[in-house]
């Protein structure tokens, strides 16, 4: 039995009368590529939220590298209103803030590009390491923090150069085309130095052959850094040739799981999602 | 790479050398006594500056928008007046309260003479900073889970109700209650003089300069360090600063915390330059003075905010002087001249400033930043 890397544990996200993520139950475990997928607003990206603690979910938990570090249950007017299952499982309350999440060895992207618009690419990923210093507000201003500040640099360059963008590194962020954008999104995520990479859509709104180089790039990062890739995505080339196990969510709810050929198959899968083509 | 950064390093702290010594070159060559409004500017522009730039680090590099300088300035002038008030002459300033309820000066117990003052001076500074800076602490705790309009009006409610508190009566052993403190060390106290008391240097305007250089110079160094990048990732996208790893409400209240002090130490640096400390001039229309420089200067810009800090008070203070006293030219009254019509023309001549550059003189871009430019573009 390999080592799961993320275990979230009957999660559920109510956002008053609406579960958006219904009892929520997977796993990742370390060195695979997980795709979760799922028709629009099948509550994908609002499971990414509650993983990485921008949501606080409503009840449950989320485990990463065998440590609890999400947990809730409902309180207060949510009490009566709570919906979901496994009301009384949980007692205790967690909330990391999603810098918290991130400083233990998650790290994401967005499905809309966030990009800090006024900076160059080389600082855009320089400044994810700043997570990683350990010099402090007095020593990082008098420069008694030579030493960390040059290896950070040298490390950005390294990360840029493996991901190919060595070449832009003092362009604005922003002046790079689209393909590129979401290249170094991935870059600067991986600058946090993350143990767990998680990907909202990353093939969102790039072409056939953006898409192509894209799964060839995630696989070589997470052999290069020994990763484990979550990911969220809708082109089902991508998902179907990159990913060990897939993931289905309809309606907030989990309806199949297994390896990309099971899921291809499945009866429930393709009526919520992935349709019938048109001579079946 | 690592060679060019040290040289424009060096650049900067030889231009900075040069600019200090002019200054003091200046001061001693003209004579202050005839030209009152050239050093009346300068030291205020030294001032002003520090205290934009340090608006600015809060406005222009976090991206909060706060409006609480003027309450900061006034808790660091009041900490450097009271602490540095001589003995003998605290029963004249607190005549009304029959003396201060403070009875020790930092400068004398330093032992007085120019290496009490110097230490003293600095030291009370400093501590008006820490003040500042405690204060900004407890405030920000409430204050700075609020955004944008709303983080304004509660900064901007703070610096009222710090300067009501300031001149509440039963304060008034400490803080001389409505009344002005004064004959604390000034700017001026720093002309070295020699034993019948005629002065020999004049230091004064270049201690004013000294101050606001070494205050700004540590906002720099911040500002281009893994916290300032820290600080302008806030600012840029708040969502992708969290998820990277940075914790925002301890960033946040770091710059507004460090803004603070720096504040005070303005504010301290106000005092001297006005030769007294008074609540009532520490009002919400100084504030805006100072967010007008930001602006007008380019937010997110420090050199932008020193360059309009120097044109603001002097074009406010000296340049355009001549417009509030009643002007004949031969038998003709030159009409609208009058006391007053000063603050019109002032006004008109921002309101051109900011329509033809939107994004104030230096934009986001600073001093060294555009020389660069232009030595590509020549190249090319």
């Amino acid at each position: 039995m390999s080592e799961n890397v993320l275990k979230v544990e009957n999660a559920t996200m109510q956002f008053g009368g609406v579960v958006a993520v219904d009892n929520l139950n997977l796993e990742v475990n370390r060195g695979e590529i997980v795709a979760l997928i799922g028709p629009n607003g099948a509550g994908k990206t609002t499971a990414f939220n509650v993983i990485t603690g921008v949501y606080q979910p409503t009840n449950g938990a989320v485990w990463f590298r065998g440590e609890k570090i999400v947990e809730n249950h409902p309180q207060g007017k949510m009490k009566q209103q709570y919906k979901g299952e496994h009301a009384g499982d949980y007692t205790q309350v967690l909330a990391p803030t999603p810098d918290k999440v991130t400083r233990l060895g998650m790290a994401r992207t967005f499905q809309n590009i966030r990009l800090w618009k006024s900076q160059t690419v080389f600082d855009n990923v320089l400044i994810a390491k700043h997570c990683r210093a350990a010099s402090n507000v007095f020593t990082a201003t008098f420069r008694l923090n030579r030493k960390e500040e040059a290896a950070q640099r040298e490390n950005v360059l390294e990360l840029l150069e493996t991901v190919g963008l060595a070449d832009v590194k003092d362009e604005l962020a922003t002046s790079l085309p689209y393909g590129k954008q979401r290249r170094l999104e991935i870059a600067r995520a991986l600058a946090a130095e993350p143990k767990l990479l998680l990907l909202d859509e990353p093939a969102a709104g790039m072409n056939p052959q953006e898409t192509e180089e894209l799964t060839a790039f995630i696989g070589e990062i997470r052999d290069r850094f020994y990763l484990t890739v979550f990911l969220i995505e809708h082109h089902m080339n991508l998902v179907m040739n990159i990913s060990d196990r897939i993931y289905v969510l309809d309606f907030g709810k989990l309806i199949a799981q297994g390896d990309p050929a099971a899921i291809q198959n499945d009866k429930r899968v393709i009526d919520a999602y992935l349709g019938v083509s048109e001579d079946a | 790479m690592k060679k060019t950064v040290s040289k424009s390093a060096w650049a900067t702290l030889l231009c900075v050398a040069a600019l200090l010594a002019l200054v003091v070159i200046l001061e001693n060559v003209l004579d202050p006594n005839k030209n009152i409004m050239v050093f009346t500017a300068l030291k205020k522009g030294a001032v002003y500056a520090l205290v934009a730039v340090s608006m600015n680090l809060l406005n222009g590099f976090t991206g909060l928008f706060s409006l609480g300088q003027a309450g900061f300035m006034l808790l660091g002038a009041y900490t450097y007046a009271i602490l540095t008030i001589p003995v003998a002459q605290r029963d004249a300033v607190y005549y009304i309260y029959n003396g201060s309820a403070i009875n020790f000066s930092l400068p004398e117990l330093f032992g007085g003479g120019a290496f009490g003052l110097v230490l003293g001076v600095v030291l009370a500074l400093a501590l008006g900073g820490c003040v500042a800076a405690a204060v900004a602490w407890l405030i920000g705790l409430p204050v700075l889970r609020l955004k944008s309009d709303y983080l304004a009006i509660a900064t901007l409610g703070f610096g009222e109700i710090i300067r009501a508190v300031f001149q509440w009566d039963k304060l008034g052993p400490v803080t001389n209650g409505a009344n002005a403190l004064k004959n604390f060390p000034t700017f001026s106290s720093f002309n070295i003089t020699n034993g019948s008391g005629e002065t020999v240097l004049r230091l004064s305007t270049f201690t004013a300069f000294l101050l606001a250089g070494a205050c700004i110079a540590v906002i720099v160094l911040l500002i281009n360090s893994t916290y300032g990048r820290a600080f302008k990732a806030i600012r840029d996208d708040e969502v992708a600063a969290e998820a990277m790893g940075i914790n925002l409400s301890k960033h946040k209240r770091l710059a507004f915390v460090i803004s603070s002090f720096f504040a005070g130490v303005g504010g301290g640096m106000f005092a001297m330059f006005a030769n007294q400390a008074q609540a009532k001039t520490f009002t919400t229309a100084m504030t805006y003075e100072i967010l007008l420089i930001v602006v007008i200067g380019g937010i997110g810009s420090v050199s932008g905010s020193c360059i309009a800090a120097f044109l603001y008070v002097a074009a406010s203070e000296w340049w355009l002087r001549f417009l509030d006293a009643e002007t004949f030219i031969g038998g003709f009254k030159v009409p609208l001249l009058r006391n007053g019509f000063r603050m019109v023309v002032f006004s008109v001549v921002i309101m051109i400033v900011v329509l033809f550059f939107r994004r104030g003189i230096m934009g986001d871009k600073e001093l060294p930043d555009l020389l660069e430019k232009r030595r590509k573009e020549r190249a090319k």
